[in-house]
């Protein structure tokens, strides 16, 4: 998937030329090459990590809260990233602020920090206040949390021109595209550490599975593991959100699936599990996206649900029913 | 023999904190648990026994007073350490879908496997003895969420005792099982008790069954006081019957039972012998009667005969082939005239 998806786009190679050109000798004309290097080869990388990041994500949010439902983004990742962008695009726009026309250059790069501030900011609050209340309490502050934040970009999309809005749509609409290689440098390393950080929390995730008291009686720090584990979650939901955007469905729908395919709920199975299938689905929802043979670039948004949706309600109806997961 | 395990627990005030205060369910509780002893704790409802036994446990701060497991303050035992010294199984139930019964018992190694909780040659020769012990070998392989009420229990149980602890706090264990299930348990963990030499407490609210099973009893008062005792001394001195009778409820010391206070007065003079008898007098007792040995206080008399009841009333003598017959003959008589 991953080669075919650097083969295939608006302008298809073959797979041949795709091997030489990333194995270094080639013979490729130099736009070719360029179009493979500096475009397609970040976009599926970044693919792929945001797969596996919020694959992951999705598997930790959804032991933590014991809730088959949550994902990466009930912590409030998603609304605060889209303040920030909101903020920027929307809001300094009209005072003068001004951005290249929207996407370009060191805008791109404005956007980024808007929206990983943003998240970082709204998880930084939901995170301290998880200390002070039980595990059920998070997820709906989390969820109040976005509400209100919704709401206030509601009102500053209100107050918003048109070509602004267009902007702000694309953004909530995601895109691997925007991670160039220079970006590549601080994209990768926090997908892996968040990665590296969840994987060391196997075994305490595993007992959180029976519940907290059951969990503390063999000798868990639930307070502890639940701290660094939402952590984990957040560097992961938080890096992808800034770089490409709300990136919906894949944090739900890995884990589901790997616990269908592999029918255990043991994390040292279920973690790279979701990194897998989270990174397959990502690559092959961009695959789609970028619509290859023709002209096109669909929202990844609408594509990452059109995949993740059906996926999700074809593995419940063969399990029967939702309970037996938690 | 291991290390003698001992939990003592002096002047125990046990409760919740809150911002507004404490809330004290029982105070001034004097207690110690031994090695090798079966101990059930009976209370009426609301009485603190979930309290107590977490609280016991190490998983609830004590509002005041002293805890001690084998010499050590409670408090100041690491939790992975005291994960290898007490086990428990609680009421809540265990949410494990999607896992087999051997990996929900193997959680209980955590105490002892290494950070990615890998499973050693001794840690699988734990869990398959803990899987044994409770009898549930032939579960092993399958999935919690299939399990029965009952198997779920013992692979709970199973899951416990592959902590490896010296002392187990079960929290109503036998809530929901049928009546045979319950006395399996029983039998089960008070043979573990002795034979393994652990601690064991259980509470629970099968009074008959922990008059028979446990080698002391402990009785939490509606008032916070814990009376403890053999079984059978509790029984003999009325403490179990000044802890548990109610309105409805009298405590009958002969049988070691408790019944339903009588709502009618009348009286049978009841003649026979044999099963049938025994039987026919509950039937009696069921419906309200007192047995008389006097004629003349008797609102009739009955005769149980091998395969036929003869009623006498008024001096007319009524038959009846079966118990079912004569059940219904007193149901269907106003006794009130």
């Amino acid at each position: 998937m991953f080669l075919l998806s650097i083969c295939l786009g608006s302008v298809n190679f073959s797979l041949s030329e795709v091997l030489q050109t990333l194995l270094g000798h080639g013979d490729a004309n130099a736009v070719h090459r360029q179009i493979i290097l500096d475009f397609r080869l970040p976009q599926v990388l970044t693919a792929l990590l945001s797969g596996a990041a919020l694959g992951t994500a999705g598997l930790l949010m959804q032991t933590v809260f014991r809730n088959p439902l949550a994902d990466p983004f009930v912590l409030g990742v998603n609304s605060g990233a889209s303040l920030g962008v909101a903020i920027v695009l929307l809001a300094l726009g009209p005072i003068g602020l001004s951005l290249t026309d929207g996407l370009a250059g060191s805008g791109q790069m404005l956007l980024i920090l808007a929206s990983s501030g943003g998240a970082a900011v709204t998880l930084f609050i939901v995170l301290l206040l998880s200390r002070r209340v039980d595990i059920m309490s998070v997820l709906i502050i989390g969820l109040m949390i976005s509400y209100t934040i919704g709401a206030l970009v509601s009102i500053l999309m209100f107050f918003s021109m048109a070509e602004r809005l267009q902007s702000f749509i694309n953004w909530s609409f995601g895109d691997y595209g925007n991670v160039s290689w220079s970006q590549m440098r601080y994209f990768a390393p926090a997908i892996l550490g968040g990665i590296a950080l969840s994987s060391l929390f196997m075994k305490p995730l595993d007992a959180l599975l029976l519940g907290d008291r059951y969990a503390e009686s063999v000798g868990t720090r639930t307070k502890q593991v639940r701290f660094f584990v939402l952590l984990g979650a957040s560097l992961l939901a938080g890096t992808v959100t800034g770089f490409c955007g709300p990136i919906g469905f894949l944090g739900i729908a890995a884990p589901h699936l790997s616990r269908y395919l592999f029918q255990t709920n043991n994390h040292k199975v279920l973690i790279p599990a979701s990194i897998l299938v989270g990174a397959f689905l990502s690559v092959s929802a961009d695959f789609v996206a970028r619509g290859p043979g023709l002209d096109v670039v669909l929202p990844l948004n609408a594509i990452t649900a059109l995949i993740g949706a059906p996926v999700i309600i074809a593995a419940l109806v063969k399990q029967g029913k939702m309970k037996r997961l938690f | 023999m291991g290390a003698q395990v001992k939990l003592t627990a002096k002047q125990l005030s046990i409760g919740y904190q809150h911002s507004a205060g404490e809330t004290i369910v029982a105070s001034g509780l004097d207690c110690s648990l031994r090695g090798g002893e079966f101990v059930c704790l009976l209370g009426p409802n609301g009485a603190g026994k979930s309290t107590l036994i977490r609280t016991l446990a190490g998983m609830q701060k004590p509002l005041a007073g002293e805890l001690r497991l084998s010499g050590k303050a409670m408090s100041d035992i690491a939790p992975r350490e005291r994960a290898r010294a007490v086990s428990v199984v609680l009421t809540e139930a265990m949410p494990s879908g999607m896992m087999d019964a051997y990996s929900l018992v193997s959680l209980g190694r955590h105490p002892y496997s290494g950070w990615f909780g890998g499973l050693t040659a001794q840690d699988r020769e734990r869990i398959e003895w803990s899987i044994d012990a409770v009898g549930a070998k032939p579960l092993a392989n399958r999935q919690v969420s299939e399990l029965s009420d009952g198997e779920r229990q013992k692979i709970s149980i199973a899951r416990a005792l592959a902590q490896e602890a010296k002392l187990m706090l079960l929290d109503e264990p036998t809530a929901f099982l049928d009546l045979p299930r319950r006395v399996e348990l029983m039998s089960i963990l008070r043979d573990l008790a002795h034979r393994e030499n652990l601690a064991l407490l259980l509470s629970t609210h099968d009074l008959d069954l922990a008059l028979r099973f446990a080698d002391r009893l402990w009785l939490m008062t509606p008032g916070g006081d814990l009376l403890q005792g053999a079984p059978e001394a509790l029984a003999l001195n009325g403490q179990f019957a000044e802890v548990f009778a109610s309105e409805n409820l009298d405590w009958d010391a002969s049988s070691g039972s408790f019944r339903a206070h009588p709502v009618a007065c009348l009286k049978v003079r009841l003649e026979g012998q044999g099963i049938a008898r025994v039987w026919t007098q509950r039937a009696l007792e069921r419906l309200g009667f007192g047995i008389s040995e006097d004629d003349g206080e008797a609102a009739f008399s009955l005769k149980v005969h091998k395969d036929a009841w003869e009623v006498e009333r008024f001096g007319l003598i009524q038959n009846f082939e079966d118990i079912e017959s004569l059940i219904e003959w007193i149901r269907s008589v106003d006794w009130r005239i």
